[in-house]
């Protein structure tokens, strides 16, 4: 199940993504120059801290990154769409159709001010089949078969409820309804669990694959929770401040990571530091704006990082599918590789560490 | 539901009070009484006075005046005008068709205009157009309405020629009153030309005194949706793949029209002293133009009885508009 190889053309087919905010002469890049790929029926985990361009690549790939930010990339397609030429109208045909997302906070994601019934039904009247376009009743019903597939309790009644009624959970369970209602191809869940209790977490997630599997689509799990995406996907993407720094298959990634963020991610896990006083951190935090370091993004942040390292950015180095953006890839101990060692030696205020 | 409305109706006790306190107090404050209006300029020999105050009971002392007319009010009788002898309450209901005519279209004016100026404001935001709107509404919120009316009666009447100048309706229709609009009115008569005329003696009125509201309604429509879609919900409508324009008028505008409802009501308290001044300058025989007279003339029970009857009718547009809120806002039930 994990191996998809044998797809030609993957699902979602992103390189050098780009999004910029701010003005012209000094922009911001809050995605700078990520790839991604997602081949179909497959669970992709984008993992990284808050601010690493996570949902800002998911909004890109929507459509919703609005004026003032900008959206460019060398190539971004979707099941034979080409994102990048589509007009306005053709890419909202798709949107809520064949790619669909879920949100953060679903209880500030329903509008307040609708049942729903309504908000469940309004994406059939624009999407649904034929006959549901056409029938009040035949949306209904649809919605009514949504709500049992998300396993809401008392579906019949919920329809009429607004979303002010619902708890957390049981709202983020609409939102998943609303979003395979189409029976989408991908599925980008932003964070989905991250504002629910920990109970309620692992039951939308088991809610999401069970889903996944049965509907046959792609799921993009967006999240900053290490143990989420072990458990649910097949291949991780690593972010950070906008980059692309690792990606690879689970389990292997986790097990051997190649980039020294994703060796400190791991580390920072509290199940990894039971016999610790303190919980490990990695010190500071995702540069912004206007303290982008100018060679490597994690130079600053990293155990492992020399001169080269501070002067020049490293570009994503290894084998199709098991890359890392790193000068000095770890090996299967954890070690850094390339002769590191020697470069350490030299650096001056490496010898000061 | 019910329990709140009864909350309302036991606070509008005290206001009512205040009310009549203060109308009571700010007549009787002015210089002059009924008698020497009457007089006129030669004046009256004092003993004929001394009947006439005697008469109107205005001899008495202004504690038992206020109590003597508490008494009254609380009975339902509003007393009767001093200068037409006509009960208070009557000649009000007689005017009062002609101030709602007004009113209600200003209001028109003021929301078909606002509203979608606010709209458009807000999703242009910050461009020729937003700057545009928001100039032109504090423009005409700053204007104040007896220079705007003489503007456009100048401008639209003398120098076009478009509409009237001043009335309700051109004095060659003479059509019967049945509900006292003049706009149903007139259809009712079937005179050919009346609602023509009728209409046209209306626009003019309404631009005026809806320019206010309208401003209000335009700025507190922009910043309310601005608020409104920067919210998740309308990330996750665009994510639906819905058509711009449904993004906007439906899942914004609900949410965005909440405070701006709230807005519309308080404007109708202003439109009903607007109406004062609008009416009084167009002639527009309503219950402005009767107060201002009932003013002039000192006619002490048309004053109080009118103030009283258009805060009652402000309050209880203002509890029907709190009881909108609750339906336009589900999270808001009044039970």
């Amino acid at each position: 199940m994990r191996s998809h190889e044998g797809q030609a053309v993957p699902l979602l087919e992103i390189e050098g993504l780009t999004v910029a905010f701010g003005s012209v002469a000094r922009p911001f890049l809050a995605v700078d120059g990520v790839d991604l790929t997602v081949d179909a029926g497959e669970i992709v985990g984008c993992v990284g801290e808050s601010g690493s361009g996570k949902s800002v690549t998911a909004l890109a790939v929507m459509g919703l990154i609005d004026f003032p930010g900008r959206v460019s990339a060398r190539r971004m397609r979707f099941g034979g769409h080409d994102l990048l030429a589509l007009s306005d109208r053709a890419r909202r045909a798709i949107v809520g159709k064949e790619i669909a997302m879920i949100f953060q906070d679903p209880l500030a994601s329903l509008n307040p001010c609708f049942t729903v019934a309504f908000q469940l039904t309004e994406t059939l009247r624009i999407h649904g089949t034929v006959q549901e376009r056409a029938s009040r009743r035949a949306r209904r019903a649809r919605a009514l078969e949504l709500l049992r597939q998300v396993e809401i309790p008392d579906p019949a009644t919920r329809l009429e409820a607004y979303p002010h009624q619902l708890s957390g959970g049981m709202a983020q369970r609409v939102m998943i309804a609303m979003a395979i209602a189409c029976n989408p191809k991908l599925l980008i869940a932003d964070e989905p669990s991250t504002a629910l209790d920990v109970t309620v977490q692992a039951q939308i997630l088991q809610l999401l694959v069970r889903l996944q599997r049965e509907h046959g689509m792609a799921l993009l799990l967006i999240t900053h929770d290490l143990a989420v995406v072990a458990e649910t996907a097949h291949r991780v993407v690593v972010m950070y401040a906008g980059e692309q720094v690792e990606t690879g298959p689970l389990p292997a990634i986790f097990e051997t990571p190649r980039n020294p963020y994703t060796q400190a991610l791991l580390a920072a896990l509290p199940e990894h530091n039971l016999d610790q006083a303190r919980l490990r951190a990695i010190p500071g935090v995702v540069p912004g704006q206007h303290d982008r370091p100018l060679g490597c993004l994690l130079s600053p942040r990293c155990v492992y990082a020399v001169q080269r390292c501070r002067d020049t950015q490293p570009a994503l180095y290894g084998p199709p599918g098991r890359q890392s953006r790193c000068f000095f890839p770890l090996d299967d101990a954890g070690r850094p590789t390339n002769d590191w060692e020697r470069e350490a030696a030299a650096t001056v205020d490496s010898l000061a560490r | 539901m019910f329990a709140f409305i009864l909350r309302r109706i036991a606070l509008i006790v005290p206001t009512f009070l205040g009310v009549t306190l203060l109308a009571f107090a700010l007549i009787h404050l002015i210089p002059g009484d009924p008698v020497e209006n009457l007089s006129g300029e030669r004046g009256m020999d004092s003993e004929r006075r001394a009947r006439l105050l005697h008469e109107f009971g205005l001899d008495q002392s202004l504690t038992v005046q206020y109590f003597k007319y508490i008494g009254q009010v609380v009975r339902g009788d509003l007393g009767t005008s001093l200068t037409t002898h006509e009960p208070v309450l009557r000649e009000f209901a007689t005017l009062f068709p002609a101030t709602v005519e007004l009113a209600f279209f200003a209001m028109v004016f003021a929301v078909c205009i606002g509203l979608p100026a606010g709209i458009i404001a807000a999703i242009k935001r910050n461009t020729v157009a937003d700057y545009a709107v928001m100039g032109i509404s504090l423009t005409g919120y700053s204007m104040p309405i007896f220079w705007w009316a003489l503007l456009l009666i100048l401008f639209f009447s003398v120098q076009l020629g478009w509409t009237p100048v001043s009335g309700r309706i051109d004095v060659l229709y003479d059509v019967p009153t049945t509900t006292g609009f003049m706009l149903l009115d007139t259809l009712r008569s079937g005179e050919p030309g009346a609602f023509r005329s009728a209409v046209s003696h209306l626009i003019l009125p309404s631009i005026a005194l809806g320019t206010i509201p309208l401003a209000v309604i335009a700025r507190m429509t922009r910043s309310s949706m601005l608020e409104v879609l920067r919210e998740d919900y309308v990330r996750t409508a665009r994510a639906k793949g819905l058509p711009y324009w449904q993004v906007v008028l439906v899942h914004a505008l609900r949410n965005a029209l909440i405070p701006v409802v709230t807005v519309i009501g308080l404007q109708v308290g202003l439109l009903l002293s607007g109406a004062i001044l609008t009416e009084t300058i167009f002639s527009w025989p309503g219950v402005g133009n009767w107060l201002i007279h009932g003013v002039q003339s000192r006619d002490y029970p048309v004053v109080q009885g009118g103030i009283l009857l258009i805060a009652t009718i402000v309050i209880t547009v203002n509890l029907l508009v709190d009881l909108l809120y609750g339906v336009i806002n589900p999270r808001i039930g009044h039970g």
